[in-house]
């Protein structure tokens, strides 16, 4: 999708996102069973996702916890596996809440997009003529910003914004992709004998599109959810570092590697570890969003 | 042709219409205050905050407002900034050479590398440098650009190469043309690098898959049977028609350069465009991110027509 995304300049020359094949998800399994990079990623995803789950139970400190102000921030250590920051609060255990808040975020957030993307791409799709070309010059605009400056302004000027507008916000502003995506599969799909067959059988508008059309745009919408994680997450790093994300005391990886920023050279943990696990989580949903997309018979070349 | 360009012009205007109207108003439907940087200021009266709010025109009704914003959009003037007390367009002309110089360096060097690794993993796919490299893209691909910004600074910092900033504080501003140039360049290395190696990062992956699809050709087999060597098959015959889609990308690759360029400058203190956006977005300088706004959405929309004029000029199929 062409969108501005801070971290990944991977995503987004899809001028025209190929029709996929249908939804089969027997197939999708056996496929990305027989891929090892696809088994690491997923594994390497499972055990994120479970150590935020779990975060609670298995962070050793509290990760608001001030052990010890005047000894500053401390490096990696027995007791301290990732560190400490300046507030001598243990890095492991603010790394561990802070994915909790970031996929999170990026979950629901493409939930929004997903939901939003598949509503508009599908109307626009189904009606065709001028109703089209209008949603669509709309969807064209929004990708004409670079996102994270529109996403700044509004964050900015909203200020202090909780935590569930910041999801619906980021939502809002990242299903374009979608729609287009979706777009073009009830296009590809309206008028073959199946969907002309349930309108000649009297079934209306709403009905054929949700029940004979939509199943079909299925594929699409996966894909386009896996890469939207991977950009959502991204995306609210580099708010939460720029200062316009999460606000304390809630933590999340950008806010985590914020804190670093101007200690550097001092205490080069205290980003580092943060970055690492944000790298590491979109590297995984990429490698999966690229297998997954390959597995499924698009072209390769809109999203290397 | 003719009738094409205007089409574009059209629609272009148009998006950047909507994309401008659109931030007017989510900017004034914003329930905070304008000038945040001067409202934190404890010497700042109510009085003061009324006679603000009328000298730029706040107290008027929104749909005024954005009328006035329009007309004196058209005509050419685009306010003036709150926060630096000049013009919006004189602030733009500092900051704006300095981000195109940033993106148009990692533009070309981005692309250079990527096209020549994405041509020499496709010749060779399968092979130790296509996985070594090609896998290594899809890493950097995955880095968040500031976090990227962030290891080179760790990195380079102390060496000889300057960290922050666009030229160095203490030059003598009557030094000779060539020496302040230098000194520019040298600060460019670190941030036009960190960007250029995500651009490469991306082509690279872009160019290996279009050689991929162009060598399974008819006339690649052509070229084989007739005697070119293998060299010539893949950089001479292939790669020239792999390189269309690339061609395109550059165009379309303006919305994520604008916003990598954000964290980028960000992180080297670059005063550019995305600098001077963050800033003005913190202090809520409503001419100046409207200004910004509208500039980026139009270099992106200039970004993608340069991608269709120059794909159209690459591909004889389409002059017809």
């Amino acid at each position: 999708m062409p969108n501005a995304t801070p971290g990944s300049l991977v995503a987004f020359a899809d001028a025209a996102p190929a029709p996929l094949a249908p939804w089969a998800p027997g197939r999708l399994l056996a496929l990305l069973r027989s891929d090892p990079a696809v088994s690491i990623a997923g594994l390497a995803l499972l055990l994120i996702a479970v150590a935020a789950l779990l975060a609670p139970w298995i962070a050793p400190f509290d990760p608001a916890l001030t052990l010890d102000v005047s000894a500053g921030a401390q490096p990696p250590s027995a007791t301290h596996w990732l560190g400490t920051d300046q507030l001598s609060r243990d890095l492991l255990s603010r790394l561990l809440y802070g994915a909790r808040i970031s996929l999170g975020i990026s979950l629901l957030a493409v939930t929004v997009a997903v939901i939003v993307g598949t509503a508009w791409g599908a109307v626009a799709g189904y009606a065709g003529g001028w109703v089209d070309t209008l949603m669509m010059h709309v969807v064209n605009a929004g990708l004409a910003i670079p996102r994270i400056l529109l996403l700044l302004g509004i964050v900015a000027l909203w200020g202090g914004l909780s935590m569930s507008s910041l999801v619906l916000l980021l939502g809002l502003t990242s299903w374009f992709g979608v729609s287009r995506f979706v777009r073009a599969e009830v296009r590809a799909t309206r008028n073959r004998d199946f969907a002309t067959a349930a309108r000649a059988t009297g079934g209306s508008p709403f009905r054929v599109l949700v029940r004979h059309v939509l199943p079909h745009a299925l594929t699409p919408m996966l894909v386009a959810a896996t890469l939207g994680v991977g950009q959502v997450i991204v995306i609210e790093a580099g708010l939460s570092f720029l200062g316009f994300g999460v606000a304390p005391p809630d933590v999340s990886w950008g806010t985590l590697i914020r804190d670093g920023r101007d200690v550097l050279g001092t205490a080069w943990w205290m980003s580092a570890f943060p970055g690492l696990a944000l790298a590491t989580t979109v590297l995984a949903v990429n490698v999966l969003h690229d297998r997954l997309r390959s597995a499924l018979g698009g072209q390769q070349l809109h999203d290397p | 042709m003719a009738i094409f360009l205007l089409r574009r012009l059209a629609q272009g205007l148009f998006i950047v219409w909507l994309t401008t109207t659109l931030t007017f108003f989510l900017i004034h439907a914003a329930p905070g205050e304008p000038f945040a940087g001067l409202l934190d200021d404890p010497r700042t009266t109510p009085e003061m905050r009324a006679a603000w709010r009328e000298r730029y025109g706040l107290d008027r009704p929104l749909i005024e407002q954005y009328g006035r914003f329009l007309t004196s959009i058209a005509s050419g003037n685009f306010g003036t900034s709150f926060t630096h007390q000049r013009p919006v367009v004189d602030v733009l002309g500092d900051a704006v050479p300095r981000t195109l110089l940033l993106m148009g360096t990692a533009l070309v060097l981005g692309f250079a590398l990527g096209i020549a690794l994405g041509a020499f993993q496709g010749s060779r796919q399968g092979g130790w440098f296509d996985r070594l490299t090609g896998g290594s893209a899809v890493l950097v691909a995955s880095l968040p650009d500031f976090w990227l910004a962030m290891l080179a600074l760790l990195l380079f910092a102390g060496s000889w190469l300057p960290i922050q900033g666009f030229i160095t504080p203490t030059l003598d501003p009557s030094a000779p043309f060539g020496r302040r140039a230098l000194d520019v360049l040298r600060h460019l290395v670190l941030p036009a690098g960190t960007l250029a190696l995500l651009v490469a990062a991306t082509v690279s992956r872009y160019q290996r898959a279009s050689l991929m699809d162009v060598l399974p050709n008819a006339w690649v087999r052509t070229a084989r049977a007739k005697g070119v060597g293998e060299r010539a098959v893949v950089f001479r015959h292939a790669l020239r028609n792999a390189l269309l889609p690339i061609i395109t990308y550059g165009g379309l690759a303006v919305p994520a350069l604008l916003g990598g360029a954000v964290f980028i400058e960000v992180t080297f203190a670059w005063p550019g465009m995305g600098s001077l956006a963050v800033q003005a977005v913190g202090d809520r300088d409503y001419p100046l991110v409207l200004a910004i706004v509208m500039l980026s959405s139009a270099l992106v929309i200039l970004g993608a027509a340069a991608a269709d004029l120059a794909h159209a000029a690459a591909d004889p199929r389409q002059r017809a």
